[in-house]
């Protein structure tokens, strides 16, 4: 059977001019061509050669870290922005939720809304008509039906916006982080509701940092890193695959970082099994470990603050942490992070790491390493290490008193 | 089911007009017209009155200083029902260039989440003010009622070509700025500007034949709106139009209709990175 969606050797380039403001301005664009100057821009490749094939009924994660390129592919799959190389034959309808409720107003009624989100998803006017009642039931705001969008809570606007979107028949589903919001409940109604749609023949492209719901819901995973696919194949497989490469990084840096002053610099990054004299041993569950890294300055910082921050591979903020701010020479400095207060489940974690001063961002790296805490034997330590009791395993005080 | 199409992502290409897609797509231009309507009156209190009273207020002050005051010439009917029937059709041009040329910014945050006929925007735009022009249009008859003024038949073919022509005016010349205005946000502020220059550039409020020099006439004829106008007025008239001045009007319609729609179509791939 032919596939649904054939990507061939898709590639995007932006040119990134050195202008200041996000769009043109006429007297520069004026001014420039008078001077004969040639604009200064830089291009960059946000993708690069991308191909993969979807058969009909397939459903695929798309993973990465930040500035993969996932948006971008998104973008180019939804028709939002052309391809600058390449090509896609799609044999179905593609529809894509990058957002929930685009251009939901807020001067008219639920109802309204509904039609008009509706019809820009690619819906038929019959096809709403049909739907509404089950839409409305889905979201749960019938009461509010003929009350303008504006007196909503944001809770009640996204349940509405999904309801719409979850109502969409057509062939191909491209979904990003859509489900990260709304609360708990909601969430697992919005999940049965993607899983009907894959055992209904239908075809879902789901793009998400929650590599658990990745799993679960799709058969197979696209890794993608760089504007380039480097691992296809089963979900399962390309999860781990992404998360062997996130340990990696520690040996061959960072994908993204953003220096806003190139006067200071970090190298070096490790993290380290304080419990065992060896280098690089594993973490188990109970160690105290540390996070290190070598600073260099060139030049002075006044009430400059190092911030490291720990992430689930999930991408959930669990902690940050700040130095005490002083006021720095130049130099090269040496920083350890210190965790002997606080233990985590075991499972895979990502650091990221920030430094300013007065306030104002030097150097960010969002996804500077993975690491994993392996799983103990050694029961006594911590009753508990599952991560789905948490991720942090430190327990209360409990007092039991007989009444 | 629905059917199933099959369709390629490629690399940005020319077309003019994509009528398969545009033609799809048709109920969309259907909603962001409804949406704009109701959206435009929705916090007001007059409401839908607001797209009479312009006009009305527009002709009492024109009546007023040009017809009482500065004796303008009118083509032998009254200077009231003249100035009326020119803003009517006038303001199907000003107020759908106007709204079509934010049409694009206004929508950014659509553009950049999903995809759709970028030309839906600003032709919805034109459908919204062809509104207007006919709710102001009830306000007409009684006007010509009240000043006995008589319609010739010939308005059953001259008015909806007048209409279809100021459409095409609006049209071309709004995709052209909401284009422009995307990629530039100068234009935010030249487009009232221009819409007031080309108010007083083309006869709305006074006829050609003011103009003494044949060669500021011929200047004049070119404003895209003086074909519709001319042809709205005949019934009323019943004075034969200039068939060279129309030509003319005619030219620099469907000239700027190419233009725009070619521009637009030209730039509209990258919008959501410009937006």
């Amino acid at each position: 059977m032919e596939p649904i969606l054939e990507v061939k050797g898709i590639a995007k380039r932006f040119r990134i001019g050195h202008r200041t403001g996000g769009y043109l301005n006429l007297r520069e664009s004026i001014l420039s061509a008078f001077r004969f100057e040639k604009q200064q821009t830089e291009d960059f490749w946000a993708l690069k050669d991308i191909s993969f094939e979807v058969q009909a009924g397939e459903s695929i994660g798309i993973i990465g870290s930040n500035g993969a390129g996932k948006s971008t592919l998104l973008k180019i799959l939804s028709k939002i922005t052309p391809p600058t190389k390449g090509k896609i034959i799609s044999r179905g309808r593609i529809a894509s939720l990058l957002e929930v409720g685009t251009g939901f107003h807020p001067e008219l009624t639920g109802r309204e809304n509904i039609f008009f989100n509706g019809s820009l998803l690619g819906m038929k006017r019959k096809e709403i008509e049909t739907k509404f009642d089950e839409m409305v039931d889905f979201s749960g705001v019938e009461k509010f039906l003929d009350t303008p969008l504006k007196h909503y809570s944001s809770g009640m606007q996204l349940r509405l916006a999904f309801a719409v979107a979850a109502h969409l028949d057509i062939e191909i589903l491209v979904i990003d982080e859509v489900l990260a919001v709304g609360d708990q409940e909601f969430q697992k109604k919005c999940l049965g509701k993607m899983e009907q749609v894959t055992s209904s023949g239908r075809t879902l492209l789901f793009v998400s940092h929650n590599l658990g719901l990745v799993k679960s819901i799709c058969q197979k995973g696209i890794t993608l890193s760089k504007g380039e696919v480097i691992f296809s194949g089963s979900s399962n497989q390309a999860v781990e695959f992404y998360s062997n490469l996130l340990t990696k990084q520690e040996t061959e840096g960072p994908s993204v970082s953003y220096s806003y002053d190139k006067s200071i610099g970090i190298k070096g990054v490790t993290v380290n099994n304080l419990n065992e004299t060896l280098h690089n041993s594993p973490i188990n569950v109970g160690d105290k470990w540390s996070i290190k890294f070598t600073l260099e300055a060139t030049s002075e910082f006044k009430h400059f603050i190092a911030a490291v921050g720990l992430i689930s591979i999930d991408d959930v903020p669990i902690r940050t942490m700040f130095s005490t701010p002083q006021n720095l020479k130049a130099g090269t400095y040496s920083l350890e992070f210190v965790h002997d207060d606080v233990f985590l489940a075991f499972g895979m974690y990502k650091i990221s790491i920030g430094l300013s001063s007065r306030e104002q961002s030097l150097l960010y790296i969002p996804d500077c390493l993975a690491f994993e805490i392996v799983e103990t034997s050694d029961k006594s330590v911590f009753l508990r290490s599952d991560p789905r009791s948490g991720f942090i395993l430190n327990q209360a005080n409990v007092i039991t008193k007989i009444n | 089911m629905a059917e199933l199409v099959e369709y390629t992502i490629k690399p940005s290409g020319w077309q003019l007009f994509n009528w398969k897609e545009l033609w799809h797509y048709r109920e969309l231009f259907y909603f962001f017209t409804w949406r704009d309507i109701k959206v435009k009156y929705k916090q007001t209190s007059l409401g839908f009155l607001w797209a009479i009273l312009q006009p009305l207020m527009m002709m009492v002050v024109f009546t007023l200083f040009f017809g009482k005051a500065l004796s303008i010439p009118s083509q032998n009917i009254p200077y009231s029902v003249y100035v009326f029937s020119g803003l009517l059709i006038w303001n199907i041009f000003s107020s759908g260039l106007t709204s079509a040329s934010n049409s694009m910014v206004n929508s950014a945050a659509i553009i950049k989440k999903i995809y759709f006929p970028r030309l839906i925007l600003p032709f919805s735009s034109v459908l919204v003010a062809l509104f207007d022009f006919l709710m102001a249009f009830i306000l007409f008859v009684p006007l010509l009622l009240y000043y006995h003024q008589s319609v010739s038949w010939n308005a059953v073919w001259s008015w909806p070509l007048a209409i279809v022509i100021s459409i095409i005016a609006t049209l071309g010349l709004g995709s052209w700025l909401s284009a422009l205005n995307i990629k530039f946000r100068d234009f935010r502020y030249v487009i009232p500007f221009l819409v007031q220059v080309l108010f007083f550039l083309t006869p709305v409020i006074y006829p050609v034949s003011l103009l003494k020099y044949p060669i500021l006439q011929y200047i004049i004829v070119t404003s895209p709106m003086y074909a519709a106008i001319e042809l709205f007025r005949f019934p009323l008239t019943n004075a034969s139009p200039n068939m060279i001045f129309l030509a003319i009007s005619l030219t620099s319609d469907v000239v700027l209709l190419l233009i725009g729609i070619l521009y637009f179509r030209n730039t509209e791939d990258f919008f959501a990175d410009f937006a």
